[in-house]
């Protein structure tokens, strides 16, 4: 009853002086939309670049790599347990390049509940034929159904569709740049030459573009079957397995379990690409820096119109107290005004940053690097609109904190008698 | 008849300490008995009003004790202070002080709304029964500032009488008011005392005023030098 009564007079007060609240609420609706429209659009920019990295980057890779071992054999032996072995120049011998075990290693993470998927991947060299010249390139065999799963690998794909992987026989999609060079586009026949000198001829059923030219101008892919085939290698032959996880933080966890599990390599999303995170920390902390001052600058300006709207009132508060309402009444009065002003502001202004987002989500942007990207990316996450949504709140709360106290501190006799 | 006494003052003393310590009221002690009408008068500066704010419990710097309707005011806080007044006190002041965002009627009905002794219909039909005694029930849906002065300060008296309080104060009620509406105004508080057996404690340096009322109680440098019934 007391709280609906100090409602009424709020609004009275609110409504009497409606260009000041005016004002007031403009200033917290302009911050709350910029806060909502910049942290939108960095966050947008934040996440499409970690796409680009987490969309391409397996939270787990699994490979074997031709290393000296640490423990020689002539230090195994134990003839030679004392001695120190000097033995310089050790070459490896011949070794496959593929994932012992393959068959049995997946199996094992089919059954691993915290697996969110996998794709296996064979890479290999070999040589474009364009005339009489050879360009150097690298052959990616992968299963165009898991590859596009985990990877979104038909995002890349720019002509020709990336299932045809699949469903043709002796089929490739090469990079952008070597179609270039090859004078290749979707149907035509390229040849290859192997590794190992053999020759194939495969038809390119697609172009990829990843954004990075040095990739393009290299890069192709087959399926693994067809990889298999060049590699002169049996069906379980398979060079890398590219996991994704459900929890990307248990990355680092998990790649250790597994290269001691299977005795394999194992790198994790976090030790190949550090940088990200902390870019993207920055960015994210530039923006609410920025955010977070616009919302206090509002804050001030709120202050100033209650103090102004306290002096002016100076009687009315008088008379208020004069007639039974206590310093608390008069004080929840100006903060009902300060956090009708932060409501009303902030919900205008997080509406407007809605729309703000949605129309920087509509200006073309386009880049040679980000096929994919048509428009500058916006981020539509919830979470700013309730920080924006509370900070709105609270600063405003703040801000009318200091004025409303004044109001309650007024003394009726003071102000009654200097008349 | 034997009446109860609702306000009464036991040796209130009291300092202004800015700039210099000056004493202005000394040992004050009056009663006023349900449904007198009194008038205090004095020259400016005499401590009159500040008699008057110190009663109405809005002053609570000063030594002594307050009574009103036999509850001391002595170290009541801020809150059960503002309640007092709600409760027990009107008061009218030499300026309106009627707030324009409101209609006259809401602001004779806030000091009742904020009591909520009854409910809001039935302070809205209370505030008009008020208006109706002082005859401004026709202006109740206009604001305060569409009145003339004597109309503002009915309304003014309308609003101190909401809460039907023990007691109705006044800081020299008419002193912004012209003869007529002067008189007006005295008749309304004549009536009140008179057909209401409202309790009235009115300060004011119009000795003619002042003539009129039940007791006048006359004071010079912060004391009480008569107090006697007036003869007619």
């Amino acid at each position: 009853m007391n709280l609906k009564l100090l409602f009424s007079i709020a609004r009275s007060l609110l409504v009497a002086r409606w260009r000041q609240t005016l004002v007031a609420a403009i200033g917290v609706t302009f911050s709350i939309t910029m806060f909502i429209a910049l942290l939108g659009f960095m966050a947008g920019l934040n996440e499409l670049l970690d796409g680009l990295v987490l969309n391409r980057t397996p939270h787990v890779r699994l490979y074997k790599e031709l290393q000296a071992i640490e423990r020689q054999p002539v230090a195994m032996a134990p003839e030679y347990g004392s001695s120190y072995n000097i033995v310089r120049s050790v070459k490896p011998k011949n070794d496959q390049l593929a994932l012992r075990n393959s068959g049995n290693i997946i199996r094992a993470l089919e059954s691993d509940t915290r697996v969110a998927g996998m794709a296996p991947k064979i890479v290999t060299q070999a040589f474009y034929n364009a005339g009489t010249t050879d360009l150097s390139g690298v052959i990616n065999g992968i299963d165009a159904v898991a590859e596009n799963k985990l990877f979104r690998f038909s995002d890349y794909v720019v002509s020709g569709n990336y299932i045809d992987l699949k469903n043709v026989p002796n089929s490739i999609i090469v990079g952008k740049g070597v179609a270039g060079k090859m004078l290749a586009g979707t149907g035509d026949i390229i040849q290859l030459t192997t590794a190992k000198g053999d020759r194939f001829q495969l038809k390119v059923v697609g172009v990829f573009e990843s954004g990075l030219a040095e990739f393009d101008n290299v890069q192709s892919y087959v399926s693994i079957a067809t990889a298999q085939k060049m590699v002169n290698e049996p069906g379980n032959y398979l060079t890398d397995i590219q996991i994704k996880l459900k929890d990307l933080n248990q990355a680092p966890a998990v790649a250790k379990e597994f290269a001691r599990l299977f005795d394999v390599q194992a790198i994790d999303i976090q030790a190949a690409n550090a940088q990200f995170e902390t870019g993207s920390f920055i960015r994210s902390l530039i923006s609410y820096a920025v955010g977070i001052t616009l919302l206090v600058v509002a804050g001030f300006g709120i202050y100033n119109i209650l103090n102004m709207m306290i002096y002016e009132k100076m009687d009315s508060i008088a008379i208020l107290k004069a007639t039974g309402f206590s310093g608390r009444d008069v004080q929840r009065v100006f903060l009902i005004i300060a956090l009708s002003i932060g409501l009303f502001g902030g919900l205008l202004g997080l509406l407007l940053g809605l729309g703000l987002s949605a129309i920087i989500d509509q200006i073309p942007f386009v880049t040679p690097s980000l096929p994919t990207i048509k428009t500058y990316p916006v981020s539509y996450s919830v979470h700013f609109y309730l920080i924006g949504g509370s900070f709105s709140i609270i600063t405003t709360y703040f801000a009318g904190f200091f004025p409303a106290h004044k109001a309650s501190r007024v003394d009726p006799v003071i102000i009654i008698r200097g008349k | 008849m034997e009446q109860s006494i609702v306000l009464a003052a036991r040796n209130v003393t009291k300092f202004f300490h800015d700039p210099v310590d000056v004493q202005v009221l000394r040992e004050v002690n009056l009663s006023i008995r349900q449904g007198e009408f009194v008038s205090v008068t004095g020259k400016s500066g005499c401590g009159k009003s500040t008699l008057l704010y110190i009663l109405s419990t809005m002053d609570t710097d000063y030594q002594g004790e307050v009574l009103i309707n036999g509850i001391t005011m002595k170290g009541k806080k801020e809150a059960e202070l503002a309640l007092m007044r709600s409760k027990y006190i009107g008061f009218v002041f030499q300026f309106h002080y009627l707030l324009n965002e409101f209609s006259v009627l809401k602001n004779v009905m806030l000091p009742g709304l904020k009591l909520a002794r009854y409910r809001p219909e039935e302070v809205e039909h209370r505030a008009y029964e008020k208006l109706k005694i002082l005859q401004i029930e026709k202006e109740a849906l206009k604001t305060p500032n569409q009145l003339s002065g004597g109309q503002k300060q009915r309304v003014a008296i309308a609003r101190a009488l909401i809460n039907d309080p023990v007691i109705l104060m006044g800081d020299e009620p008419t002193g912004n008011l012209d003869k007529k509406n002067s008189d007006i105004v005295f008749g309304i508080f004549a009536e009140l005392a008179a057909s209401y057996h409202q309790s009235l404690l009115i300060v004011t340096h119009d000795l003619e005023f002042a003539g009129r009322t039940g007791r006048i109680i006359e004071m010079e440098d912060g004391m009480i030098v008569g107090g006697q019934c007036p003869q007619g």
